[in-house]
């Protein structure tokens, strides 16, 4: 094995073993880390969404962010650049969110709750391998946003992203409660999942290291699997292997890996809105260019339209709060349901619309 | 020579661009691109078949390359 694609595999590993060593300190039931439900909880936690057990300011996010822009900074690629269809990117984040909310989970998720023993993740996986084939098709029928440009002038835009969770670090470690009375921003669950979190420092700790080694790696989610049917290329599955083989073998030495598909944690048994869920999801993804992830990583890399895409995330995650799109323990709302069958139509639609007509 | 441009594209765009100009039996290829996820995996894609890979210039965040067919 090169050494690509060892390190590929060490990173995943390192990933999953975090994962499940941060159920075992607080997170979560197969919630060690979840870029979709993580970025949720930062919604909520600033009152855009109200629902009051997803509220947290998840420090693994911001670790993330300032992983990925550390790694990329002193490798010098960190470059400001933007300007490929940034608008439809919100959009595309947006509707990956909602996607990632009616099953409960980004891609990530899955595969750790995979290594929990959840099956019904194994539903989402086969949907996300859909809606990741859905989008090479696109690809294969020339599916471009365009080219974004690379600032050559001021780099602000590329720090705003990495500003952010510098300001939302501050404010979680200060304690800032803008409004006491009404109980926030910053909202803080006082039940559910999003009272479960492990200790501050641990999940930032984690969340740095994370983004350092996601974005050495390039490590993306949907890349692996696009990548596999577009040029036969495997290196990236190796990592989703080392996530799930880190993450179930500790969850099996911390007694926390359970077999079915009834009562997993954070988890609903729909099997046709798991399935379309992460295939809205997978989609979403290939024409994006890259999983929830990877978004996050290439933002902290400068990427403001990813950085937009993320935003879109945070957009598609009040949307689903506030209009009871999200899924729950219990199951999928009508609503739910129909927001992720538009999804796959309007994001189809854009996936034919951008197709690139030869000269 | 063949100059191909794949500046600022999302993945995976960049490679399957080289894969189709390197599939259509050039000898030679300069490619311009952005970023060092494209110039890992357009590199691993040219190596895959057979290219060698130059890196003839690389500043702010862009880089050229040259392909050339080994024996």
């Amino acid at each position: 094995m090169d050494r690509e694609r060892a390190f590929l595999v060490a990173t995943g590993l390192i990933i999953g073993i975090l994962a499940a060593v941060l159920v075992v300190m607080g997170n979560p039931g197969n919630m060690g880390f979840c870029i979709a439900c993580f970025l949720r909880d930062i919604t909520g936690a600033l009152g855009f969404q109200r629902a009051g057990v997803v509220q947290y300011v998840r420090p693994e996010i911001l670790g993330l962010v300032i992983g990925a822009f550390v790694a990329a900074f002193t490798a010098g690629e960190f470059r400001s650049r933007g300007g490929s269809s940034t608008l439809v990117r919100f959009f595309l984040g947006m509707f990956m969110m909602i996607g990632a909310l009616v099953f409960l989970g980004c891609p990530l998720r899955d595969i750790l709750r995979i290594g929990g023993g959840d099956l019904n993740a194994v539903v989402g996986l086969a949907g996300f391998i859909g809606g990741v084939l859905l989008g090479v098709f696109f690809l294969r029928k020339g599916f471009d946003l365009g080219a974004a440009r690379t600032d050559k002038g001021s780099q602000v835009g590329g720090y705003i992203l990495i500003a952010v969770a510098v300001v939302l670090l501050i404010m979680l470690v200060g304690g800032f409660n803008v409004n006491p009375e009404a109980g926030g921003p910053l909202f803080f669950s006082k039940e559910g999942p999003g009272s479960m979190h492990a200790p501050l420092w641990i999940s930032l700790g984690a969340g740095l290291l994370v983004g350092f080694l996601a974005q050495k790696a390039r490590l993306c989610l949907s890349g692996g699997f696009r990548d596999f049917f577009l040029i036969r290329e495997y290196g990236m599955l190796l990592a989703y292997l080392g996530i799930l083989v880190g993450v179930m073998a500790l969850n099996i030495y911390f007694g926390n890996f359970r077999l079915g598909f009834a009562d997993q944690p954070i988890a609903h048994t729909n099997h046709i809105f798991n399935f379309l869920g992460l295939f809205l999801v997978g989609l979403s993804a290939v024409l994006l260019g890259g999983c929830p992830l990877r978004q996050i990583v290439l933002g902290s890399e400068g990427d403001t339209d990813a950085a937009t895409a993320v935003l879109g995330m945070v957009a598609g995650a009040a949307i689903s709060h506030n209009f009871l799109l999200a899924a729950g323990p219990g199951g999928t709302t009508p609503w739910g349901e129909a927001a992720v069958i538009i999804g796959i139509i309007v994001v189809s639609f854009i996936g034919w619309a951008y197709r690139e007509v030869e000269a | 020579m063949d100059i191909l441009d794949v500046r600022g594209l999302s993945c995976p765009l960049p490679v399957m661009k080289t894969k189709k100009v390197l599939d259509s039996g050039v000898q030679e290829l300069q490619i311009e691109g952005t970023g060092g996820t494209a110039k890992q995996n357009v590199t691993r894609l040219a190596k895959s078949q057979g290219f060698e890979v130059e890196i003839k210039n690389e500043a702010d965040g862009e880089w050229t390359m040259v392909l050339t067919k080994g024996k």
